[in-house]
């Protein structure tokens, strides 16, 4: 199976600061799979998802220093996204990057404009294509039963779970390839929650996914490898399973049966 | 009792794959005991060492059931009815390999009278008592499969007439064995297999045990029937 994404010797310093917050990482993203990033608060997972579609760019003066591939969209090579410079490539970059935040981040428009939004800014002009790309978006995100009635509301009007999943429906209209969750659930209830995940398990047959959690049982339930994460380090990376059920590394099987962490 | 899917379609899938292994290997094991009971009362010796044989894949299923269930636990984290399975789940797929071993057991006793060539009599008792015992194996497997309390609990009350049948037996072969030493080393052969049937009835109780633990969330574990027909009323 071809990797989407290789994080490969990735050091990162944020401006200003002597000490990298990332110390040569490697990270695999693997094609139509879910990748969890966990480990205790300032490890550095966050910063890392971050870099994988420069958002940290937003501010400049950041230091990356390795290599972060994104397979092109012909399938053919790959292409290393910390070359970038232009800006119009960046946002390029995060169209086929998305990222959805752990605070669902609506716009304060309608629920149908949210969606529409992006695309308008993408090019697509015609009134029914908006259209129907809303729609499919909203389906793929399993929000479009419940809205499709009144699209012309307030999107805030939503409940925090229904305004994470307009989100991510605003992300996947864009036709991403790979989509950075960052901690999408902790401001969640469990209901909320496990529907988020749900909903994550189908997309994945589409996209591949890396989240970062602080929930150790979500990444457990929904991932198919995970990475644990520590003081800016990959202490391990492996098939989910191998990670919860016998990690290699005594650090890892102390944070994950919460010892320390 | 309550079937609501689970929002995570996937949990539903891995808690029906466990649990049709898990009657996947009940039927294993009700054909071994089936199977070594008739190599056991034919004398047939080839049927016996197939017992022994299939022995090795009740334990496969063993491993991969546990296998399963350490998943799921780790994956899903089982709370209310689902942890309740699952602790059943482990529990009944220990009792299935145990039976599988007192099948195995039995197979070996039938090599062995079959090699000394004589038949202890009585061999309707112990007829009687195999078919006993496999109709309770059986039925705790129904009851498991259809979490069916009612079923559980006959199964349950049918433990006696087994220990009647075991006690009857016992007393018949201690007579012959006054009556006739040379008839010793087959009588105790005999016993012996009757002692894993009367094991085997043992051990589907207690899978009957886990069904109402399953079902209702009481644990009637070690205590009679009469106490347990009370508690299940409360």
């Amino acid at each position: 199976m071809k990797n989407m994404m290789e994080v490969q010797a990735l050091t990162f310093t944020y401006k200003g600061s002597s000490e990298p917050s990332l110390n040569n990482i490697t990270l695999p993203i693997e094609k139509n799979k879910v990748t969890a990033l966990i480990g205790p608060s300032g490890c550095g997972k966050s910063t890392l998802l971050r870099g994988m579609n420069r958002i940290h760019d937003l501010y400049p003066g950041h230091r990356y220093d390795g290599t972060i591939n994104l397979l092109n969209s012909d399938a053919q090579g790959y292409t290393d996204i910390l070359a970038i410079k232009k800006e119009a490539e960046l946002i390029r970059l995060r169209q086929r990057v998305g990222m959805i935040f752990q605070k669902p981040t609506p716009f304060p428009m309608t629920i149908f404009e949210n969606i529409a939004y992006g695309l308008k800014l993408k090019g697509v002009k015609k009134r029914s294509d908006i259209d129907d790309a809303v729609e499919k978006a909203l389906r793929d995100a399993a929000l479009w039963e419940e809205v499709k009635d009144r699209l012309s509301l307030d999107a805030r009007s939503l409940s925090g779970g229904q305004q994470q999943r307009l989100c991510i429906a605003r992300a996947i209209a864009l036709k991403p390839e790979v989509i950075l969750f960052d901690e999408p659930t902790s401001a969640l209830d469990p209901i909320s929650t496990l529907a988020i995940e749900e909903m994550i398990s189908v997309l994945r047959e589409k996209y591949s996914i890396c989240i970062v959690t602080h929930n150790m049982q979500q990444a457990a339930r929904i991932s198919d490898f995970t990475g644990f994460m520590y003081l800016g380090e990959m202490i391990e990376f492996d098939q989910t399973d191998t990670i919860f059920m016998k990690p290699s590394i005594k650090q890892t099987e102390d944070y994950i049966s919460g010892r320390f962490g | 009792m309550a079937t609501r899917q689970h929002i995570s379609h996937k949990f539903d899938e891995e808690v029906e794959e466990v649990t049709s292994n898990v009657l996947s290997m009940g039927g294993l094991v009700l054909q071994q005991v089936g199977m070594a009971v008739t190599a056991l009362l034919t004398r047939d010796k080839a049927l016996a060492e197939s017992v022994i044989e299939g022995d090795v894949k009740v334990n496969t299923f063993d491993v991969k059931i546990d296998e399963q269930c350490n998943r799921i636990i780790v994956m899903r984290q089982p709370t209310a009815t689902d942890l309740r399975l699952i602790m059943a789940i482990i529990k009944t797929t220990n009792d299935l390999e145990r039976i599988g071993d007192e099948a195995k057991r039995i197979a070996r006793q039938a090599i062995d009278i079959s090699a000394r060539g004589t038949i202890p009599e009585q061999f309707d008792s112990m007829e009687q008592m195999a078919e006993r015992v496999k109709d309770m194996l059986n039925r705790s497997l129904d009851a498991f499969a259809r979490k069916n309390i009612e079923e559980a609990i006959s199964v349950i009350n049918l433990d006696s007439k087994v220990d009647r049948d075991y006690e009857n037996l016992t007393r018949q072969q201690i007579t012959h064995m006054m009556e006739d030493p040379r008839k010793i080393p087959a009588s105790i052969d005999l016993l012996w297999s009757a002692r894993s049937l009367e094991r085997i009835g043992d051990r589907s109780c207690n899978i009957c045990e886990y069904v109402i633990y399953l079902v209702k969330g009481k644990d009637v574990r070690h205590i009679d029937i009469k106490e347990l027909e009370e508690q299940l009323e409360q």
